[in-house]
């Protein structure tokens, strides 16, 4: 029309019409998604080629050629996986050397665990408020009685004798709870507006950021008793636990600063010209805002965390990798495919924590992504 | 200040503005304003971008500090006392440009959450005023929505709602129609006019002039951080006495 008459009227409504049906099943599917072009075919092609190269070796050693059960090494001798061998040591793998007649301590501390962080994790769940309570002070003082035994008359286990995935998991769920309230007063403090506050977090945060973890944990090993006055002792286990958490608090800052850039100013004015103190500010119209921008990244940082909890081996704590590690040791049980089957077993561990993290947040995102629709 | 004296300085001052300067680094944006609102009146200010109309009614609730001269507001005098300026921000409301909607949180939870923290009042008593409010600029309707989900005109009515759920005795409004669709303009105005006539002492920025002849009792003109010509609307409009407001009318009034 445009090109023959500038002029133009629209001679009759045009009336809606229903979308064009897509081509729907599987066959198009494929056709559209894998083979739509020349490269894609290929690509397509070298990617099975692989898979077909490297899953059926795989499947045989984990199952085919795999010992289940047996005493000692003599089932673990035909190069499949030796999963006899992590039974054996499960007991091991899990507590560490706590006593096996105090095992039962960690069992409840894990279900009263459980049954705090559950209902916090399920939206729908009522008594939020309560049920934080519950884990940040109630919880901790139970764990920290029940696991030592100090305070409630049970038999005292000092915490050198904790290992395996128990020590991964305090360590693990203590750093994550004081990193994030950490880093977030890091991150505060660096935008803060009176200079010292502002140079004294920077500062803080330059100098755990720019230390590898393991030099961090040999220097609180080797250095902090060196400042410490002698017969004055600091619980090892408990050093470790400090140096990740404040370790990664400092990581934790510089992704909740990356979330207060990303809030316009207007928001903070709003809430200003409401008459709503810093506290409330931050508390109820920036931190929420803030936070959720920034979930992948503190999920990401978790992550991190709970797989660099297993670095507190190289200061002589044993947590999962390290019991595992030294439980390959043991003479009855030398065979080539056992250091092969712990390690595969510690990977996949970690792997399932660390997954069941990242699903659970991709969950809390799109919760929070249905509420509001973006602008 | 104690209650007594409070009360006497408010009873004929709503703001008071005497000799006050303020500087961006080197740049002098506001320079010896001196302005008196009384209670009840309404202020309409107008000037070319970049004339210092949005930093001066800033200054009214220290989301911008002046570094000399005296600020009274309501019969508190403005300084760097924290406690201070919440006690003004309080008795202060204002409406923005860009709105300034908490996008988190429903209509209703964005006009609760002041008298809830602020004021200390009950759930159910800040839902129940808020809820007037929302009536009062026309869309009760909305309350459950996000502010995502609004028009523009909308989300700026819901501002002008949350500010007054705080019962504020003076209101700001800094171009509060300029970044809305012309449709939209109207039922925003409105709402404004409605408030002018229950008595709200306003002090309004806006180039909306049909709204300034309607309502304001005063129009003030500002260009280069100084108030250049203040006048009543129709004199302001029909006989401006100074070659720069007579410059800008020609550009607005065309
Ligand atoms: N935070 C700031 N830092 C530095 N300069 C600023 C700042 N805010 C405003 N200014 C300057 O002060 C002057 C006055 O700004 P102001 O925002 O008050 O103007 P305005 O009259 O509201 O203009 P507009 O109609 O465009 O909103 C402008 O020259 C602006 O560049
Ligand atoms: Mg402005």
């Amino acid at each position: 029309m445009a090109g023959e008459d500038a002029t133009f009227l629209r001679p009759a409504p045009i009336p809606p019409r229903a979308p064009p049906r897509g081509v729907r099943g599987p066959i198009p599917w494929l056709r559209r998604n894998l083979f739509s072009s020349p490269a894609n075919t290929v690509t397509t092609i070298l990617v099975l080629l692989f898979l077909a190269w490297t899953i059926p070796p795989l499947i045989r050693w984990a199952f085919i050629d795999a010992a289940w059960t047996g005493e000692d090494r003599s089932v673990c001798l035909d190069g499949g996986a030796c999963w006899a061998f992590i039974g054996a040591k499960i007991n091991l793998i899990l507590y560490g050397q706590y006593p096996p007649a105090e095992r039962w301590r960690v069992v409840v501390v894990a279900v009263l665990f459980i049954a705090g962080v559950v209902p916090l994790a399920i939206p729908k769940v009522p008594g939020k408020r309560w049920n934080v309570v519950y884990l940040l002070i109630a919880f901790p003082v139970i764990a920290f009685m029940l696991l030592t035994g100090i305070g409630v008359g049970l038999r005292h286990v000092p915490t050198d004798r904790w290992g395996g995935l128990f020590v991964t998991l305090v360590t693990a769920v203590f750093g994550i709870v004081i990193s994030l309230p950490l880093g977030i007063l890091l991150a505060l403090g660096r935008r803060s507006r009176l200079p010292v506050v502002r140079w004294l977090s920077a500062g803080f945060i330059e100098l755990w950021r720019g230390v590898p973890l393991v030099a961090v944990l040999f220097m609180a090993s080797v250095m902090l008793p060196i400042f410490l006055p002698p017969g004055v002792t600091f619980d090892k286990l408990l050093r470790a636990m400090l140096c990740i958490a404040i370790f990664y608090s400092a990581y934790m800052a510089e992704v909740v600063r990356g979330g207060l850039q990303a809030i316009p100013k207007g928001q903070y004015e709003g809430s200003m010209a409401l008459g709503l103190s810093f506290l409330q500010r931050m508390r109820l119209v920036i931190m929420p805002q803030a936070l959720t921008v920034v979930i992948p990244g503190i999920v990401n940082t978790f992550i991190a965390l709970f797989k660099d909890t297993s670095l507190i081996m190289v200061i002589g704590l044993f947590d999962l990798l390290g019991m595992l590690k030294s439980a390959t040791n043991d003479s009855d049980w030398a065979s080539p495919s056992v250091p092969a089957t712990a390690y595969v077993f510690a990977g996949l561990i970690f792997w399932i924590f660390c997954f069941g993290l990242s699903r659970y947040s991709i969950f809390i995102e799109r919760r929070l992504e249905r509420g509001r629709q973006r602008r | 200040m104690t209650v007594t004296d409070r009360s006497a300085a408010t009873s004929a001052t709503a703001i008071e503005m005497t000799g006050v300067n303020k500087w961006f680094g080197a740049f002098h944006a506001l320079r010896d304003i001196d302005l008196r609102v009384r209670r009840g009146e309404r202020i309409v200010i107008c000037g070319p971008s970049g004339s210092g109309k949005s930093t001066l009614i800033r200054c009214i609730n220290a989301l911008e500090n002046h570094q000399s001269g005296r600020i009274v507001v309501d019969g508190i005098v403005m300084s760097h006392d924290h406690q201070r300026i919440d006690e003004i921000r309080r008795d202060v409301g204002m409406v923005f440009q860009q709105f300034n909607l908490f996008p988190h949180l429903t209509i209703l939870e964005n006009c609760t959450l002041a008298p809830a923290w602020v004021r200390k009042m009950p759930r159910a008593e800040a839902e129940a005023l808020a809820m007037r409010f929302l009536e009062r600029v026309k869309i009760p309707e909305q309350a459950n929505k996000y502010p995502g989900q609004l028009s523009g005109g909308q989300q700026q009515r819901v501002a002008i709602a949350r500010a007054l759920c705080m019962s504020p005795r003076i209101m700001l409004f800094d171009e509060p129609t300029s970044s809305l669709d012309p449709e939209m303009v109207k039922e925003v105005l409105d709402v404004m006019v409605s408030l002018a006539e229950e008595g709200m002492t306003m002090v309004v920025v806006t180039h909306e002039m049909g709204f300034a002849r309607q309502v304001a009792d005063r129009v003030i003109f500002m260009d280069e951080g100084q108030i250049i010509e203040e006048n009543a609307p129709e004199a302001f409009f029909t006989n401006p006495r100074h070659e720069r407001t007579k410059l800008f009318l020609s550009h607005i009034l065309r």
